[in-house]
């Protein structure tokens, strides 16, 4: 091992001074020799990742099969002459695909939410519809509900419903899933503000519906906004399932690339591009996470 | 049912026309029986301080009246409407009735504007810049007109009250309902609501107000109601009550506030 890493004995434990520097329960490093500590632990931990992959058995051939520069640049820019399609284009559909359900999935996520929420006799019907649908779309693998909607609809033939392309079925197995999924979360959110919040709102003679849209949703929307973004970070990515029902997205263009050229460089394309799309939502789900803390915080003191 | 009922309690008060008519209210929580039958009568500009121990009912009889509560049986009238028939819109009831809570309760992700200005501009239809106009000069008659665009968790508790003093003021309410105002603040910023509510009073506000300030209520109320176990125990004018109550539990009940000297 390191001789410098953290972990060695020699190496005192780190003193108590720089308490409230960084967002954890844990950091009580001084800055200064935090940063060493942690550049040298990084260069060390990626150091012993590179020797293990690099000093493999099958490092070389796994280096050819995935890592292949000319594959690689092959699979990206795509070849329609020799049957294989762009994974660089082909992502584009994953985009526009995650868009079209974002948008789909709060709207109907909400919908299902408050109709959970709801009280009053009249809408029980409704409400066992409502907690039936969460039940069923969270039990069932998402990659089966693609499979039923991409391969059942088309099979009712039914007019118009049963003639769209293939990547609406995608999209609409996506948005149910999801929904009931997100669902789930805006509920937590709408507990999450206080009953006296709604009291004071009715008091002032706002309606029910007024009451919602003014007072409780904009309160219940900022408490779940991180575990919102959580989800769409985990939507963004199984807009690849999509592929399963022959839609041309990133992931399906990487398999037809591998299977034409019998090179899997294509898939570390595939897997590069998704992870451009979700690490700068990642990081901005950090920052929302850690500004709501430092505004409690802020709080807290007064 | 309801053996004790106070003398005074269907005349009209000392200030002609009734505001509020309560007759044999009754509201329970389960099992338990919270309001076990109060009547009683607020003359309109009258201030009426319900004074008694915790879980005696005050609270619930003000949240009754804003129709926060449905209750059980009884009726109250509003300036002779009775709020509690069928088909009546409880939205429209509140309009008239203005409420405060112990917990200010402001909605924290408005500003003190926003939080005075939401319910004329959205139930009233109020224009934003004449609803914009009339809660600035509200706030400035209430000594907050520097908070304007502050957010409610930058207000000490005191300021943070008179805002939703204010916010109830803003519906032009004919009647307000005080829940224990003063009792979540620290004890230097409740003089600052005191005045506030004085001010009310002197203007001529009739006002409905529960409160454990014995003091305040002497020298504000017109009435004291005095509450146990959901029923009113005795009714009389503050130099009466104070001095001369008549029934033992009064007495008993005001003993302990002198012995914890709070009057």
């Amino acid at each position: 091992m390191d001789p410098n890493s953290p972990m060695s004995p020699g190496q005192p434990a780190g003193s108590f001074t720089g308490m409230g520097r960084g967002p954890g329960l844990f950091s009580s490093y001084s800055g200064a020799r935090a940063t060493t500590i942690s550049t040298i632990s990084t260069i060390a931990v990626l150091a012993a990742l590179a020797a293990v992959f690099l000093l493999a058995p099958g490092a070389r051939s796994v280096e050819h099969a995935f890592f292949n520069p000319t594959d690689m640049w092959q699979s990206f820019i795509g070849n329609p002459k020799k049957g294989y399609y762009s994974v660089g284009a082909a992502i584009w559909l994953n985009i526009r695909m995650f868009l079209v359900a974002e948008v789909l999935i709060l709207v109907l996520a909400l919908l299902v939410a408050l109709i959970r929420q709801s009280v009053g006799p009249a809408l029980f019907p409704i409400r066992i519809l409502a907690t039936g649908y969460v039940d069923f779309f969270r039990g069932v693998p998402l990659i089966l509900v693609i499979f039923a909607f991409g391969l059942g609809v088309p099979a009712l033939s039914l007019p118009v419903i049963s003639s769209q392309p293939d990547v609406v079925y995608g999209v609409a197995a996506l948005v149910l899933s999801y929904s009931a999924y997100v669902s789930e979360v805006y509920r937590a959110g709408l507990n999450s503000v206080h009953q006296s919040q709604v009291s004071a709102a009715r008091s002032l003679g706002l309606s029910q519906g007024t009451a919602l849209r003014y007072v409780v949703l904009p309160q219940a929307v900022r408490n779940i906004i991180p575990p919102l973004l959580n989800d769409f970070i985990s939507l963004q990515k199984d807009t690849a399932l999509v592929g399963t029902l022959g839609v041309i997205e990133a992931n399906k263009a990487a398999d037809i690339y591998s299977e034409t050229v019998f090179n899997f460089s294509s898939f570390t394309v595939a897997a590069i591009l998704f992870l451009i799309l979700t690490i700068p939502l990642a990081r901005f789900t950090d920052r929302l996470i850690e500004r709501d803390r430092r505004r409690r915080l802020a709080g807290a003191t007064r | 049912m309801n053996e004790q009922r106070s003398s005074g309690a269907g005349d009209a008060g000392p200030a002609g026309s009734e505001a509020i008519r309560i007759e044999d209210l009754h509201k329970s929580f389960g099992p338990n029986e919270v309001l076990r039958g109060i009547s009683m009568s607020v003359a309109s500009h009258e201030v009426i301080c319900l004074i008694g121990a915790s879980g005696s009912g005050k609270s619930t009889l003000l949240r009754c009246i804003n129709l926060l509560e449905p209750i059980e049986y009884g009726r109250i009238r509003l300036l002779g409407q009775d709020i509690t028939a069928p088909r009546v819109d409880p939205n429209l009831v509140r309009r008239q009735i203005g409420i405060v809570f112990q917990s200010f309760n402001l909605f924290p992700h408005m500003t003190v504007l926003r939080n005075v200005t939401l319910a004329p501009t959205k139930v009233l239809k109020t224009p934003a810049a004449q609803a914009a106009e009339e809660a600035k000069a509200l706030l400035h008659r209430f000594g907050l007109i520097d908070k304007v665009h502050d957010y409610p968790d930058r207000l000490s508790g005191g300021q943070q009250q008179r805002v939703a003093i204010v916010r109830a003021l803003a519906m032009q309410p004919q009647i307000m309902l005080l829940d224990e105002v003063t009792s979540a603040l620290d004890p230097e910023l409740v003089a600052e609501v005191l005045e506030v509510i004085a001010e009310l009073a002197a203007g001529g506000m009739t006002m409905l107000i529960a409160t454990h300030e014995m003091g305040f209520a002497r020298d504000i109320a017109h009435r004291i109601c005095f509450l146990e176990e959901g029923t009113i125990i005795e009714e009389a004018p503050p130099a009466e009550l104070f001095t001369s109550p008549k029934d033992e539990r009064t007495r008993r009940f005001l003993r302990r506030i002198v012995e914890a000297k709070r009057l």
